[in-house]
């Protein structure tokens, strides 16, 4: 790395003594790059494996790395933490703001620990951290925006990232999420949680520097042909225009979405909620992370009349995806937009992760119908198939509620199904749910070995979509997933956002890593991807992961995927051949 | 009046004209900019995009104590580094906020109408109009 760069900066927070320091962790960046490759060696640094993920010792580590600030769509923030939802590794990354935000205070890297003995927001200006009270701020529940008074209260406008929790964070929901920007999150595995188990309500950061190159005239030069390429390449097209939301009717069509907790594989009237309807009829606006020309984040108009005044509307605006209209749509049975959003609406306000939240109301309906749930248990509340005003009301009751059934519910399903029965059903992947890919193997066996139990680094959905019109054997899979995830550490220790992984080839990574003081080879990349997914490893055994007691869920067995009946013979050859794989490179 | 905000309804908040302003300055980051890009009160409301208006008559001109900014032909003004005595002056007087501030120079950014930021808006959310 460039030697004046802050990149090296490691900035530590003690929220027990108010206390902070920065160190100069040089080795780390220059061997790990940053992101996920320094965030992981300070989360071995700062943890104890064997302790509560609640216990004030704890750590939260956010980094990013050496190309946010300097390339387009190095946007990305990485946040990884001892999550209470699956007990081990949580990881977790954000956009908005928050990358550039971080890079402009001159950090490569925050580590906070301890606990606030009073609720506070911590406010990182520059070289300068200030401790604020947020007593106010504890408890708000609608009505009043914690970023609009954040926002008014503090300097940086414009540049600055906002990260705040909502009433899950507080109650220290296992799948609470951390918002930022008020439509970006780190949405799954419990950041919300550990926030709130530190009394923190929120963080800004905020700064203004100029960033160092080796040669001016050549990054001129890159920067430019990348910018070129993002807005005009076929390979950005879907993210210009519709968003994520545009898979929704080609995974209808190959029965490749979830539909009620995969209880059926057609969703009648589907079409209403599909990426284009959604455009057609409530697309309001587009926004962008910082320092990305893409603008995937698409803001949904919503509104409604008040029931007890004529003339009386309300308009809000809220972001979807296609994950969003998986979770809160086609897993509920819900066809209309309104619907949809109504319940986005919801969950943003409660300040929980849309997926997990989604899967868990399904896993509760499943239930219902088959008796393993009962009215007692819910207080009254009947969950049914496409009923919005129940689903909203049991969210409400999930993150309110302290009857012991909601007290549960906010452990996740792999908790409550353990408990009550309905296993079998429960969507769960080493205890993280299933995102919205119900593809074949890649998917499921991508989420079961990916390090943070999601399909985000080894994207087995689009090896399955290369599986329709060609066959893999378990070794060619096994690898394929194993070779992607290696990859993406890279990518996500940059950090470039995975939409821009098309445009960032091997050669425009090593390209980009030079004129910023990088001098590594394709093999030597690879090298570092395969070392970072194997301190990944080694932190979740020693939190207690083990191999032995991964399962897939049994329901998907039951029910063909996109590219038909799955064989679980097959699937257990694939997991045996990656268990090999992963243990060899401990 | 070469640059202009011809649609502040399209800007995404992307920040792209503030690292091509940056860029034209000669520098990488966002430190060497003087263009200011915020959000409307949240960004649900939308963004606004505050660059120089290349003034006729400018102010930050007029407040500049050692005359270090001279009046460009074709709108704007030039800034005499040698002069410039790091005041701030004439950042205070533009109160559309488009003179960016070096810490490191203890000198103002000066909108060099250039043209860059516009060109690189993936939107069209800027115009650059040769005067």
């Amino acid at each position: 790395m460039i030697k004046e760069d802050t990149l090296k900066k490691v900035l530590y927070i003690d929220l027990s003594k108010k206390k902070f320091w920065a160190e100069e962790r040089n080795d780390l960046f220059s061997q790990f790059i940053g992101g996920t490759g320094v965030a992981i060696k300070l989360l071995h640094e700062n943890c104890d494996y064997d302790a509560d993920p609640f216990s004030p010792n704890m750590p939260i580590v956010f980094a990013i790395g050496p190309l946010n600030g300097i390339f387009p769509i190095a946007s990305k923030t990485v946040a990884l933490f001892k999550s209470l939802h699956t007990g081990n590794l949580g990881e977790s990354h954000a956009g908005g703001r928050s990358a550039i935000a971080i890079r402009m205070a001159g950090y490569g890297a925050i580590v906070i620990k301890g606990k606030s003995e009073r609720p506070c927001y911590i406010a990182i200006h520059g070289d300068k951290v200030y401790f604020k009270d947020a007593t106010i701020l504890w408890g708000l529940k609608e009505g009043i925006s914690v970023g609009a008074i954040i926002r008014k209260q503090e300097p940086g406008a414009g540049l600055r990232t906002i990260m705040r929790i909502g009433p899950a964070g507080e109650k220290m929901i296992t799948y609470s999420s951390v918002t930022l920007e008020t439509y970006r999150h780190f949405g799954r595995l419990g950041l919300g949680a550990v926030f709130g188990s530190k009394n923190l309500k929120g963080i800004i950061i905020s700064g203004k520097r100029d960033l160092k190159v080796t040669d001016f005239k050549a990054y001129k030069e890159l920067y430019l042909n990348l910018l070129k390429q993002l807005a005009e390449s076929e390979k950005m097209k879907k993210y210009h225009e519709l968003g994520t939301s545009a898979n929704v009717m080609p995974l209808v069509f190959c029965k490749g979405i979830p539909i009620k907790n995969l209880t059926a594989s057609e969703l009648e009237e589907v079409e209403n909620i599909s990426g284009e309807s959604l455009a057609e009829k409530h697309l309001g606006r587009r926004v962008a992370c910082s320092h990305c020309p893409v603008a995937c984040i698409h803001l949904a108009t919503l509104r409604k009349p008040y029931e007890d005044e004529p003339y009386f509307y309300r308009t809000v605006y809220l972001s979807y995806d296609y994950e969003l209209i998986y979770a809160l749509g086609t897993m509920l049975g819900i066809t209309s937009s309104e619907g949809v959003l109504s319940l986005i609406e919801v969950v943003e306000e409660m300040g929980v992760d849309a997926i997990s939240m989604g899967v868990v109301l399904a896993w509760c309906t499943e239930a219902f119908e088959k008796g393993i749930i009962n009215e007692k248990m819910t207080g009254g509340v009947i969950p049914q198939w496409g009923d919005v005003n129940t689903y909203s009301t049991l969210i409400k009751k999930i993150v309110f509620d302290e009857g012991e059934f909601y007290t549960d519910l906010r452990k996740g399903i792999d908790y409550v199904s353990s408990k009550y029965g309905g296993k079998e059903f429960a969507l769960s992947y080493g205890k993280n749910v299933m995102p919205g890919y119900y593809s074949g193997y890649g998917a499921h066996i991508g989420y079961f070995f990916c390090a943070r139990n999601s399909h985000l680094y080894n994207v087995g959905y689009a090896i399955d979509n290369e599986a329709m019109i060609k066959h893999f054997d378990e070794e060619q899979l096994a690898e394929k997933l194993l070779t992607e995830e290696c990859w993406r550490q890279i990518l996500s220790s940059l950090i470039i956002c995975f939409f821009g992984r098309a445009i960032y080839t091997p050669e425009v990574v090593l390209n980009c890593l030079r004129l910023t003081g990088y001098e590594l080879d394709e093999e030597k990349l690879y090298q570092i991807g395969k070392k970072i997914f194997a301190e990944k490893y080694r932190f979740k055994i020693k939190s207690g992961f083990d191999f032995e007691k991964l399962q897939l869920p049994q329901r998907i067995f039951e029910l063909p995927s996109g590219i038909g009946p799955l064989n679980p013979d097959f699937a257990q050859k694939i997991i045996n051949l990656l268990k090999e794989k992963i243990k060899s490179l401990l | 009046m070469p640059i202009f905000v011809k649609d502040a309804y399209k800007c995404v908040g992307c920040l792209i004209c503030m690292f091509a302003c940056g860029r034209a300055h000669l520098a990488t980051g966002l430190e060497s900019s003087c263009i200011m890009v915020r959000s409307q009160g949240g960004i649900s409301r939308g963004f606004s995009v505050f660059v120089c208006r290349g003034c006729e008559d400018p102010p930050c001109a007029r407040a500049c104590p050692e005359d270090a900014l001279v009046i460009r032909k074709g709108g704007g003004v030039l800034l005499k580094e040698n002069i410039c005595t790091g005041c701030g002056s004439c950042v205070k007087a533009c109160i559309l906020d488009a003179i960016g501030w070096s810490n490191t120079k203890n000198k103002p950014i000066i909108c060099i109408q250039c043209g860059e930021c516009a060109k690189n808006c993936p939107y069209k959310v800027l115009e650059h109009k040769k005067t």
